[in-house]
């Protein structure tokens, strides 16, 4: 299955591979320094009460994102 | 403003040396990583350390004597890479780039490794006088991560050392790896390769910069390609320029624009890291995160988390005000004992009349009133709240509110800059460089005094439990619920506040929001409770002599000398007292405040002296004698709440103003974060006052 979504409606608990990075600036250099680029597996593994922030297991360390900013990432189950 | 905070920041990176012996070393890393753990343990000092990430927000600096030699250790703000411009990134890569260090102690964490090789190349870009310290050895072991360094070494080309500064083991063979390495520094350090049209523009125009190696003249033209025109020290040179133009027409020819040739960088990085990190890193067990993730779903729950964190700070609370109780108690009958023996003493040895009550009713006694109202709830409260950052819950607590600030919007950062405002306003406000938006960061420093600190934390205690205690044995709980209930209100004031400004003076949208939450980490917690309390310790005993006990002197002259009939300070409150009655409070509570401006410890001991200088008590040394005189000057528990909200919501002390002045670098803001929480406290204390005269 070849589909594309956006890693803010990556399942809790999933993981999936990054295919893209829309966003442009200063968060698409910081979302890089996080190591995120093409092909970083990411993992859903925390909700915050409000269901936003949510945090991802990537390389190892646990980053909590904004929606609006998860949102700029393209995913690949 | 933003090139001008990163100018101060960098400026303060200038190291001078003492003798030409001496060596100056960096201390980079990831944020987080223990860094300041190594600092400390390498030096001796107490830089504040904690279980969140950005906690070293100025570079702090000390001497390390190995072999008698000194080595200068500098801590860097921990930065996740050096590509990106927050002034934090551009502070650490001016003080690689141009402060002249001896050599740089990368801090990874071992947990992590991978994304910390990130930063490590990086460096290795400018200098190869690297060595690598893999902290958090215990941490990894247990978690069954295993790491070759020998591997590592290796390919990195620097060498490597694994330490656990936490326990303090390894730090004497990081010490002499880091001599070995001064006296021979490695010709072979790894060397990061971009892809080749990337490689020719770089070599292009290396060739021309000035730079003592080719290592650092690379960079420096990979760094120059990034952008569109050379700076202005580079445009004057013909060569450079010339190069600069070849080699950007050359990435051009590929295809390179300003954003792919930022990503290809980007990419080439993070891969190799990873290339190396799946090299030299074994996961034994891929659970190992299990049990962090069990208290996670607890702490930060949809239904659990927000209320666990009031319960969590109300606990606190609790503890605080039950446990400062006896120790409040045994100090103030301590000190004015002390008193008397004092002034018995004064007077036997010839003193006049005027210098004993100055000495002793003056000095002695505000300093007393610090000592022993201040400090038992301060040195209780911060160990307690030390354990909560070392365990790794501050950064919970800022997922958790996130949403709050977005609302606002505002950085969820700031909830861990209101956490630093407990200890000292001027503290949090420094605090707030952890936030990138210089918006964002300027809505923090305005709200950061709404946060009770250190001089006001014990006056609200003293409030209620001097005004709304019950006699019941749930007493003390029902203290610490109206403590946090207190404190609530100073949030929710943050929330309003933050938001009516983005509205209006701050208009803008969120910006960029990346919080790295740490594992748990099982604090050391005795040798926590008695460093921090022994720091907090010393912090209001430093301030009780540097600025209470001057203050007691020119307090002691306003209320005692007198111009006309009236002492000054009774002038002064007379003056004032129309104006205060019409808020709840009385002239003497304004005139306090305002007294208070260098420090809100002082607050009460002025009251007690203006209410002393025309009152019969003379020993007020406890909450009930105090409550006796403060109902003799016809408090209520209406004065008592506005002086708790005055308290709450008046204007910043003048360090913290000084502070706001420095960080912002104007004067209109610091104007506004003093006039805004002032108006707010007049106007909420009026409604109450007003309230108030209608219903009784």
């Amino acid at each position: 299955m070849d589909f594309i979504f956006p890693l803010s409606q990556l399942p809790m608990g999933q993981n999936a591979t990054v295919l893209k990075i829309l966003t442009s600036g200063t968060m698409r250099r910081r979302l890089q320094d996080l190591g995120i680029i093409p092909g970083t597996q990411i993992e859903c593994v925390l909700k915050s009460p409000a269901g936003d922030p949510v945090a991802y297991r990537i390389r190892g360390a646990l980053i909590a994102l904004r929606k609006k900013d998860s949102e700029t990432i393209l995913m690949n189950p | 403003m933003r090139n001008q905070l990163s100018a101060s920041a960098a400026s303060d990176f200038i190291v001078q040396t003492k003798s030409d012996n001496d060596l100056i070393i960096g201390l980079a890393g990831n944020p987080n990583v223990g860094k300041s753990t190594v600092f400390n343990a390498l030096t001796g000092m107490h830089q504040h350390t904690g279980n969140w990430p950005g906690k070293t927000v100025t570079n702090a600096r000390g001497v390390c004597t190995y072999h008698n030699r000194n080595y200068i250790l500098v801590d860097i703000p921990g930065t996740y890479s050096l590509l990106s411009h927050s002034p934090e990134e551009e502070a650490a890569r001016d003080f690689l780039c141009y402060g002249n260090p001896d050599g740089v102690i990368v801090v990874c964490d071992a947990t992590c490794l991978e994304r910390n090789l990130n930063l490590v190349l990086q460096i290795l870009e400018i200098t190869h006088r690297v060595v690598v310290c893999v902290n958090l050895m215990d941490e990894a072991n247990k978690k069954k991560i295993r790491i070759d360094t020998d591997a590592l070494s290796q390919k990195l080309g620097v060498p490597v050392v694994t330490t656990s500064a936490k326990n303090k083991t390894g730090l004497p063979n990081l010490m002499e790896t880091l001599e070995r390495m001064l006296q021979h520094p490695s010709e072979s350090a790894y060397c990061v390769t971009y892809p080749d049209p990337i490689e020719e523009a770089i070599s292009a125009l290396a060739t021309y910069l000035p730079g003592d190696t080719l290592r650092y003249t690379r960079q420096r033209a990979r760094k120059l390609l990034e952008d569109e025109v050379l700076p202005l020290e580079f445009s004057n040179d013909a060569g450079i320029s010339t190069a600069f133009l070849h080699a950007k027409s050359l990435l051009r020819s590929h295809n390179f624009t300003q954003n792919t040739y930022r990503d290809t960088v980007a990419t080439a990085l993070v891969t190799q890291g990873e290339q190396i990190a799946r090299d030299v890193v074994t996961f034994e067990d891929e659970n190992y995160e299990k049990r962090d993730r069990i208290i996670d779903r607890l702490l930060t729950g949809k239904l659990t988390g927000i209320p666990l964190m009031l319960l969590l700070f109300a606990g606190i609370f609790w503890l605080t005000i039950t446990g400062a109780n006896y120790p409040s108690q045994l100090l103030s009958s301590l000190f004015s004992h002390g008193e008397q023996l004092l002034f018995a003493g004064c007077v036997s040895i010839g003193l006049p009349p005027w210098l004993c009550s100055l000495l002793c009713a003056g000095i002695f006694r505000v300093v007393g009133w610090i000592v022993s109202v201040m400090l038992p709830p301060m040195a209780i409260f911060f160990p307690l709240f030390t354990l909560l950052e070392d365990l790794g819950y501050l950064p919970r607590i800022a997922f958790n509110l996130d949403k709050a600030f977005q609302c606002c919007k505002a950085c969820g950062k700031q909830a861990l800059t209101m956490c630093m405002g407990f200890g000292c306003n001027a503290v949090g406000v420094v605090g707030c460089r952890i936030i990138d938006s210089p918006r964002e960061r300027l809505l923090a420093i305005l709200t950061n005094s709404f946060v009770p600190c250190n001089g006001r934390f014990p006056t609200l205690i003293a409030m209620i439990s001097m005004f709304f205690a019950i006699t019941s044995p749930y007493s003390s709980l029902w203290q610490a619920f109206c403590l946090t209930l207190t404190v609530t209100a100073g949030i929710g004031m943050t929330f309003a506040v933050s938001y009516l400004l983005s509205k209006t003076l701050l208009r803008g949208h969120p910006s960029s929001f990346t919080l790295e939450l740490p594992p748990y980490r099982k604090p050391k917690i005795g040798k926590i409770l008695i460093r921090s309390m022994l720091d907090r310790t010393v912090f209001v005993l430093g301030r009780a002599l540097a600025v209470a006990a001057p203050a007691g002197l020119v307090l002691w002259l306003c209320a005692n000398v007198e111009i006309g009939s009236q002492t000054i300070l009774s002038y002064l409150s007379g003056w004032f007292d129309p104006f205060a009655r019409w808020f709840g409070l009385d002239g003497v509570i304004l005139t306090a405040f305002l007294l208070g401006l260098p420090a809100n410890e002082i607050v009460i001991p002025i009251m007690l002296m203006a209410y002393l200088s025309h009152g019969s008590l003379t020993d007020a040394s406890d909450l009930l004698s105090l409550k006796q005189i403060l109902l003799q000057n016809g408090w209520t528990q209406i004065t008592a709440l506005c002086t708790m909200v005055f308290s709450l919501f008046h204007w910043p002390c003048s360090t913290t103003l000084i502070t706001i002045k420095k960080e912002t670098n104007s004067v209109k803001w610091t104007v506004i974060s003093a006039l805004l929480p002032t108006v707010i406290g007049f106007f909420i204390c009026f409604v109450i006052a007003t309230v108030s005269k209608l219903i009784f």
